[in-house]
């Protein structure tokens, strides 16, 4: 098996995978159900990370401008 | 990113490599000791966790479906009328049947179709129904490299000396004896072979019985009663366990190959208050105290540390008996077993025990010792009074591979044997820790366990190895803890160095396709033992 092309080697990652969560014991219809659990909380990962990020990111832009557009009056606000 | 992981996070610390060095005044062992078990690594072992968890979420998936009658229950179950009842198949062992067992169950029972010498040939079959039930294809793999057979020393074979003189013996004596050995079954044959193995061993005189597992089952209770103590070690087998509990005497346990030393539960502390406390409630001095060891261990092929617990046994004034299923003819220069490898007197260990089935090509076990303890066993023993004596040809082909080890059919035949396993087992361990295998026990024992520890990798191997050519045993739960599976080979003096080589050649493709390299030890090649920083300390041969 060629380890260095990418195809074969994200295959032979996939079959890492299938050895470590012991699919590949699994008959057809249980790997079914595996993966597509697996994918789903995968895409609830993902969107959470992306509406979370997002949420912080923005606020931090935000709170990033305000220092830059008024430095003198936030460094006041912040002594007192 | 797992793999990274694999690759970077995971601590290994050695939990024991010791090597006891020559010491030149009043040393126990007169060579170097090595015998190591290396930690599982961290995340191997929270992988094989998560592994067997998806297993039995599954598990409990297909149990409920086939309560429901939504699958086909293919699987033994009470029948209607006894559901109310206890049940009688929902411990773990029978949900580990059902659920993981099944699903790898085709590495196991396979079935073979010629002499299992250094090749075999195997029968063909497929499962259309995901392991519950086999058919055969009709074809023979023929020419397999048998890593699996106990066949140590090669006499295995169907030609010839030892099968010569068995065909000739069959054509005189039959195959049957239909008697036990205390009615008519006493043959001259078994006082021939008795006398020849009490020479063999070195000791005064030896009786043998049919079946390996009996004569410890069997014997165990005739030598130990009610009022006695057993100390036996946590890895023993299931005949020597079955044997202890059948005698009624007290069994305790001491952790494995630990002798001497501070621990809680090595062996000297165990004697100790053995002799201190006496019997638990009444603090009577205990009637006999029996050490029961193995020779060599077959599920982690370490060797045990005879020479302590010889030292322990005639300080304290109890027996030892020692079961060499395995090491007899395996180890030691002259092939003489444990006894012979550190240079021991025979005549310290009380009960010698071995079997036939492994280095000899035969069946059957046997018992060496004093006289007076042989002739006891001969008029009380279970397996003498009630179970049939061994075949003629079978006794014969012992006698013939045992005077081939001695030397005395006039060939060298029999010490090049034991000098060709030694020299296999050398080597293949050698290379295998040199891949990056975990590699458990001692560096002179010919059983080789390869740590495999998930449970889809224990199908894998068995299955990978196959289709290249090669039979390997792979044993998971219940023989081995539950996350330490192994892959066992079992080295023979019939393995010629080409075998060994196309076999570690296929293991090491296997190894990196089922990413099994996991030891964080990596030997230096071209030396000759494992390079640690004790090896400066070694004093000069």
């Amino acid at each position: 098996m060629d380890v260095k092309s990418t195809p074969s080697y994200l295959y032979w990652l996939f079959c890492q995978f299938e050895l470590i969560t012991c699919s590949y014991l699994m008959e057809p219809w249980e790997k079914v159900l595996f993966y597509s659990f697996n994918l789903a909380m995968l895409g609830l990962l993902l969107y959470t990370t992306y509406v979370c990020l997002a949420f912080h990111a923005s606020s931090a832009f935000q709170l990033l401008c305000s220092f830059l557009e008024n430095p003198r009056e936030n460094a006041l606000s912040v002594v007192k | 990113m797992v793999l990274f992981c694999i690759h970077v996070l995971c601590t290994v610390q050695e939990r024991e490599l010791l090597i006891n060095h020559i010491v030149h005044n009043g040393g126990l062992y007169k060579r170097p000791f090595n015998e190591a078990f290396e930690e599982t690594p961290m995340l191997v072992a929270v992988l094989t966790y998560v592994g067997y968890g998806v297993l039995t979420l599954f598990g409990y998936l297909r149990d409920f479906m086939r309560q429901w009658k939504i699958e086909k229950c293919q699987n033994a179950t009470e029948r209607e009328e006894q559901k109310d009842f206890v049940p009688l198949y929902q411990d773990f062992e029978n949900f580990y049947n059902r659920n993981l067992y099944m699903r790898i169950r085709d590495s196991w029972n396979r079935p073979i179709c010629s002499v299992p010498g250094a090749k075999v040939d195997m029968m063909e079959r497929v499962s259309h129904d995901y392991n519950w039930t086999f058919t055969y294809t009709g074809r023979v793999i023929k020419d397999i490299i048998n890593m699996g057979s106990y066949n140590y020393l090669g006499f295995a074979q169907k030609t010839g000396a030892c099968q010569e003189a068995a065909a000739k013996v069959l054509s005189q004596y039959g195959a049957g004896v239909c008697s036990t050995r205390q009615e008519m079954g006493n043959l001259d044959k078994h006082e021939e072979l008795e006398k020849l193995v009490a020479r063999f061993l070195g000791v005064e005189s030896a009786m043998a019985y049919g079946m390996g597992f009996a004569t410890n089952s069997m014997n165990i209770p005739a030598l130990v009663g009610k009022g006695c103590l057993i100390l036996s070690d946590e890895l023993n087998h299931a005949s020597l366990v079955l044997g202890a509990r059948l005698s009624g005497a007290t069994i305790r346990i001491f952790k494995h190959n630990i002798i001497s030393g501070a621990d809680m539960q090595s062996l000297e502390k165990l004697l100790k208050d053995a002799i201190v406390h006496g019997q638990p409630r009444t603090r009577r001095p205990w009637k006999k105290i029996l050490i029961l060891v193995e020779g060599i261990y077959s599920m982690e092929g370490s060797i045990v540390r005879l020479p302590e617990v010889i030292a322990l046994k005639k300080k304290y004034k109890s027996y030892l008996y020692l079961d060499e299923a395995h090491s007899i003819g395996a180890l030691g220069p002259s092939g003489r077993g444990v006894v012979d490898y550190f240079g021991l007197n025979p005549e310290d260990v009380d009960v010698m025990m071995g079997t036939f089935t492994k280095s000899f090509g035969a069946a059957g076990g046997y018992i060496g010792g004093k006289k007076e303890l042989i002739d006891y066993l001969r008029t009380y023993s279970h397996s003498a009074a009630y179970a049939t004596s061994m075949s003629p040809p079978v006794v014969e082909q012992i006698i013939t591979s045992v005077k081939c080890i001695m030397g005395e059919d006039g060939t060298t035949i029999g010490r090049a044997r034991v000098q060709q396993l030694a020299e296999n087992t050398r080597y293949f361990r050698r290379r295998l820790k040199e891949m990056g295998f975990i590699i458990y026990g001692n560096e002179d024992s010919p059983v080789v366990p390869l740590m495999l520890y998930m449970p889809a990798k224990i199908g894998a191997f068995g299955r990978e190895m196959l289709k290249r050519n090669i039979g390997v045993v792979v044993v998971g739960f219940p023989a081995t803890p539950i996350i330490e599976s192994r892959a066992r080979f079992c080295l023979s003096a019939a393995h010629t160095k080409e075998m060994l080589d196309t076999a570690l050649k296929e293991i090491n493709e296997v190894g990196d396709l089922l990413q099994l390299k996991y030891s964080r030890r990596r030997l230096v090649p071209l030396l000759d033992r494992p390079f640690d920083e004790t090896t400066y300390e070694e004093t000069e041969d």
